[in-house]
């Protein structure tokens, strides 16, 4: 789990995070940090993807495709609440 | 062989995701910053599914992996669509360098 | 009623790929996640509003998935390509943007064919849709603008693509 190869590969998903979490924090406007934690959502399924990857262990996937999904949906609700509309239509 | 295929498109994914994120930081407006992250970051996630499907020899994980891909591939898009949509309908205003808008053109 | 049963027979068939309840070392079948899915099938079948498919038949024409398999090889040079030509924007030190938002008109007519389209548009080289009208428009949001014609800038954005998809969900 902790060779090299892939230590390497946490540690540049690592900076894409801290570089999406300045976009969070920095973002001017609502819309840009939502962008931002919609690209985190699909960032750390890559990293689920990554840990399954170098563990050999399925329940790693689980976790990604829950947090694909979960990622998905919350990133609608937030554009609708932009768009100033209610979340039944 | 087909491990350091994986590894391969392990190391390409993570360097469209950091792509895609050096481009959130630096473009200038909302839909260039949704544009580059989000192709860049679609792409890139599904190097690292696919790398993880090459490289796993468990069957169930691979199934799983490509389920995780196909979802990705079609709800990224459709995320950022909702959100260029909404951030537009929130009001917020192109680049002040941007050279056309038929959309708010139509709006009005 | 077809239509509940072909929702039943989907949803059944991603629960089983997601739980593979199948051990092909032991030969074990695990019988529990075989019968719950089995129900929950069934009432996700019978509570989900009527999804209208128009022309079943269509969905077992051959000719289609021959001209889809074409398509995700066109698809995915495009994405690549996509992804360098973002990757050269950004990485530039003076960044070679021009935005704007423009309007092209798209000729396909099913929903399923339109959501393909603005999916494929999104993904593909500088641009991103924004808004779908109803009566036929697009409204897309292009990094570097080259025309402000509404029909050159049709071909240039969906005129590599709107053939396909008009076979494969059209045809």
């Amino acid at each position: 789990m902790y060779t090299p190869i892939f230590v390497f590969l946490y540690f540049a998903l690592l900076a894409c995070c801290s570089l999406c979490l300045y976009r969070i924090w920095r973002g001017p406007t609502p819309p840009d940090r939502t962008v931002a934690i919609d690209i985190l959502g699909i960032l750390l399924v890559g990293f689920a993807a990554i840990f399954s990857a170098s563990t050999g262990k399925a329940y790693f996937m689980n976790v990604a495709l829950a947090w694909a999904l979960l990622s998905f949906i919350g990133t609608l609700a937030l554009a609708k609440h932009m768009e100033g509309r209610n979340f039944d239509d | 062989m087909i491990k350091y295929l994986g590894i391969a498109l392990l190391y390409a994914g993570v360097l469209f995701d950091l792509i895609g994120c050096i481009g959130l930081v630096r473009l200038p407006d909302v839909y260039n910053r949704l544009q580059a992250a989000t192709k860049c970051v679609t792409l890139g996630t599904c190097m690292i599914l696919a790398g993880t499907i090459l490289m796993t020899t468990s069957l169930i994980l691979a199934i799983q992996g490509i389920i995780c891909l196909v979802f990705i591939l079609i709800t990224s898009p459709t995320a950022a669509h909702a959100l260029a949509r909404g951030a537009y309908k929130a009001g917020v205003k192109l680049w002040d360098k941007s050279i056309v808008d038929h959309y708010g053109e139509d709006q009005s | 009623m077809a239509n509940k049963i072909i929702l039943f027979l989907l949803s059944y068939l991603i629960w089983l790929l997601l739980t593979w309840p199948f051990d092909f070392s032991t030969g074990q079948i695990n019988v529990q996640a075989i019968v719950a899915g089995f129900i929950a099938s069934i009432l996700v079948a019978m509570i989900m509003r009527e999804i209208s498919y128009h022309r079943l038949a269509r969905l077992f024409n051959p000719l289609r998935y021959f001209w889809f398999c074409v398509y995700i090889l066109v698809f995915s040079y495009y994405l690549v390509k996509s992804n360098l030509d973002v990757a050269f924007r950004v990485l530039h030190p003076d960044l070679p943007i021009k935005p704007g938002i423009v309007k092209i008109k798209t000729r396909l007519q099913t929903d399923t064919a339109i959501t393909a389209l603005a999916n494929s548009i999104t993904l593909t080289p500088g641009t991103l849709t924004v808004d779908y009208r109803n009566d036929g428009y697009f409204y897309v949001h292009w990094i570097y603008v080259t025309t402000f014609s509404q029909e050159e800038a049709a071909a240039r954005i969906i005129g590599r693509f709107e053939w396909f998809i008009h076979k494969i969900f059209e045809g």
